[in-house]
């Protein structure tokens, strides 16, 4: 026997050990299947999710009184299951719709989860989510906006976030006053990758612009991952828009960023929506040549001691990271659906179906910025709300609309670098 | 021609010669042993992480981050050959692809492990600056990236051409054990063509970090590009890679600009199916 082939014979064996200690039984366990990122393009957002869900597992699983009114916190793990622990069965979607598909089968089929939790892009939930309904496990979104994912009918669908109608809704009013307060804001660009994310919000958006009498100008569409965005920008610069909403993931918002600065253009007003910009790596990479840039968000981190406080500050620990709306809004959804389980005292498919429909959670029971959550018969959350942050000093983002909320007032116009 | 066409010409000028540097040393371990590393895209993504070390641990510029990267890359290069490639070559077809498949994987995923999934940028300050003449407006990054990319890529061609290293490596390239006979040790030549390539393109990755985002899949996105253009340009031929590197870039800046960005790829792939129909050799390949 050569060398290489008892190096050979090693790997197989290390190989089948970690299989093995993956495979473990564990007894009293609810098992979450949770579908993210967690390689490809879009893998910081994966790797700051799974942070983040381990986090709410602490607060589920272990007692945090000082988390107040937060449902599950005071007692451990799950008491109408008895105690029971939840565990999270993280699966890789690559990026990919096709993969995520699979993993749902897997973690249903395999793994037996009493849940499926994900999976960040809109594409991804839509092939995903139609695997546990053909399966009848509930599934939980809690962060991808494509507004037709709860237009299908699906029975086992619920998803907490705010949609792209809401936040059309937000930009229009937002805009409106800005008018208002005397910033031009006549010809508006939409510029957005060509994902189910992209496309489908661009859409509505520019459909409720259409609404109200002041159709969008330019639609500037490019694919995902682009290795150049030159051509874009300058079509930009050439056309002149007063407002310019981005809908862009990580990697294409950094680019995008990088590519203004170097060609001098600067809209009056930059308004993303949420995604790539807000990725705390998109803030640390080009978060100073974004000075200014107008941001969607739910997330507002509350006084010192609140619920939200605390938790920002144990996913810090945990992370390494600010918390951001994204990661917020996951583990708001992730509540939500322990919740519902401890709930239905069971890990019966049909009785979590009918505690997630009879959810009904107050504002003061919520780490992040809804009204509630309660569900309608399509599975949208009809008490999700949010609100419009600021990047201004290219460090962290501010609340700055509506008013009421509002940290700062709004600085106009977008200063960039 | 209007004002802005003319930017987004230089622009995809510029592009193209960026596209040309990282896909020269592809094209010379094509042209050098019939192998195909899917790894490639990879070691341009080692190259940024390297220049990225050396600027937030040695506070250095790229003039420490070129020389190291591409110092750092020729190593793995050699060690690569060592370790894998030559063993693998020997193997069907089928090992030799899932071979650098496999490495490219490996690669990525340990420097997913050591850095984390977060996306990276070199500051605006270590290659600063605008040019802008005539209402033209060049990024010093890109001009950088640009030129070095010309000087490297004539560079290797010189070298393969005019040297008597050169000479040693194409004849290897051409029959093995014919030139075993005059005494050229195949294997030398093959590890030396492996740090070469590496090398450039670890040069590559360190200048692209300063006007790209760094991030450990980002060899995926570009790997891409370096095999259409390898095949563009004639496999083996590195002024091919360089004219096509530049093709490529002005093709894409146009149709993006005048066409729309969603079309620019098939555009750009469309014009590529139907040069190598007429031509599969690509533009300077031999048959």
């Amino acid at each position: 026997m050569t060398l290489k082939h008892v190096t050979g014979l090693l790997c197989a064996a290390a190989m089948s050990l970690v299989l093995a200690a993956g495979a473990r039984a564990e007894d009293k366990v609810v098992k979450i299947g949770v579908i993210l990122p967690m390689s490809g393009g879009t893998a910081s957002i994966g790797a700051h999710a799974k942070a983040a869900l381990e986090v709410a597992m602490n607060i589920i699983n272990n007692a945090h009184p000082e988390l107040g009114n937060l449902p599950l916190a005071k007692n451990t793990g799950l008491a109408g299951l008895g105690g029971a622990k939840i565990d999270a069965v993280f699966a890789d979607n690559q990026g990919n719709p096709a993969t995520g598909q699979n993993q749902a089968l897997r973690l249903i089929t395999e793994d037996k989860v009493a849940a499926v939790f994900g999976a960040y892009q809109s594409g991804i939930t839509l092939t995903s989510s139609a695997i546990a309904e053909k399966y009848g496990i509930p599934y939980l979104n809690s962060e991808s906006v494509a507004a037709n994912l709860t237009e299908r009918g699906f029975k086992w669908f619920f998803r907490t976030t705010p949609i792209a109608t809401d936040f059309a809704k937000i930009y229009v009013d937002f805009l409106a006053d800005m008018k208002a307060a005397g910033a031009k804001t006549d010809a508006i660009a939409l510029v957005h990758d060509n994902t189910e994310y992209g496309t489908s919000v661009a859409n509505t958006i520019s459909a409720a612009f259409k609404e109200k009498g002041q159709p969008v100008a330019l639609d500037v569409a490019y694919p995902v991952n682009a290795t150049d965005v030159q051509g874009q920008v300058l079509q930009l610069k050439d056309k002149k828009p007063d407002v310019i909403i981005m809908i862009s993931y990580t990697s294409d918002a950094i680019l995008f960023a990088k590519t203004m600065q170097s060609l001098d253009y600067k809209p009056a007003i930059l308004l993303a929506d949420d995604a790539g910009y807000s990725d705390p790596s998109f803030i640390k990479a080009v978060g100073k040549i974004s000075q200014g840039v107008f941001n969607r968000s739910s997330w507002v981190v509350g006084p010192p001691g609140s619920a939200s406080a605390v938790i920002a500050d144990m996913y810090k620990k945990k992370s390494g990271e600010e918390m951001d709306d994204t990661v917020a809004r996951q583990m708001q959804g992730f509540f939500v659906l322990a919740d519902a389980i401890d709930r239905a005292g069971s890990t019966d498919p049909a009785k979590v179906q009918a505690a997630l429909k009879a959810t009904e959670l107050k504002a003061d029971q919520l780490m992040i910025g809804y009204k509630g959550v309660k569900f309608d018969d399509k599975g949208q959350n009809i008490l999700a709300a949010g609100a419009i942050i600021q990047l201004q000093d290219g460090e962290n983002y501010v609340s700055v609309w509506p008013k009421a909320n509002a940290e700062k007032p709004p600085v106009l116009p977008y200063k960039g670098w | 021609m209007s004002f802005v066409l003319v930017q987004v010409i230089v622009g995809g000028l510029l592009l193209g010669a960026v596209y040309a540097l990282f896909s020269s040393g592809l094209t010379l371990v094509w042209g050098m042993m019939n192998i195909v590393n899917f790894a490639h895209g990879d070691f341009v993504m080692l190259g940024m992480y390297v220049a990225y070390v050396v600027y937030t641990l040695m506070g250095g510029g790229p003039l420490l981050g070129a020389p190291l990267a591409t110092l750092v890359l020729a190593t793995v290069g050699v060690v690569v050959y060592f370790a894998l490639i030559r063993d693998i070559m020997k193997g069907p077809m089928l090992a030799q692809i899932l071979g650098t498949f496999g490495l490219a994987l490996l690669l990525r995923y340990s420097v997913f492990w050591w850095f984390g999934a977060n996306f990276l940028s070199m500051p605006q300050n270590i290659v600063g600056g605008t040019y802008a003449f005539a209402g033209l407006r060049i990024e010093a990054s890109r001009l950088l990236a640009g030129v070095v990319a010309l000087l490297v890529t004539l560079g290797l061609h010189l070298l393969l051409t005019r040297t008597s290293l050169g000479s040693k490596m194409l004849a290897v390239a051409e029959d093995q054990t014919a030139a075993q006979l005059m005494g050229i040790r195949p294997d030398t030549m093959q590890a030396i063509a492996w740090g070469i390539a590496a090398g450039a393109t670890g040069l590559a990755g360190a200048l692209i970090a300063n006007f790209f985002y760094i991030v450990p899949t980002v060899g995926e996105t570009l790997g891409i590009v370096a095999f259409v253009t390898v095949s563009l340009g004639g496999f083996g031929s590195v002024p091919g890679a360089l004219v096509a590197g530049l093709l490529i870039g002005v093709i894409e800046s146009l149709s993006g600009y005048l066409i729309g960005a969603i079309y620019k790829d098939i555009v750009v792939y469309v014009l590529f199916l139907l040069f190598l129909w007429f031509r599969p050799q690509g533009l300077m390949g031999k048959m």
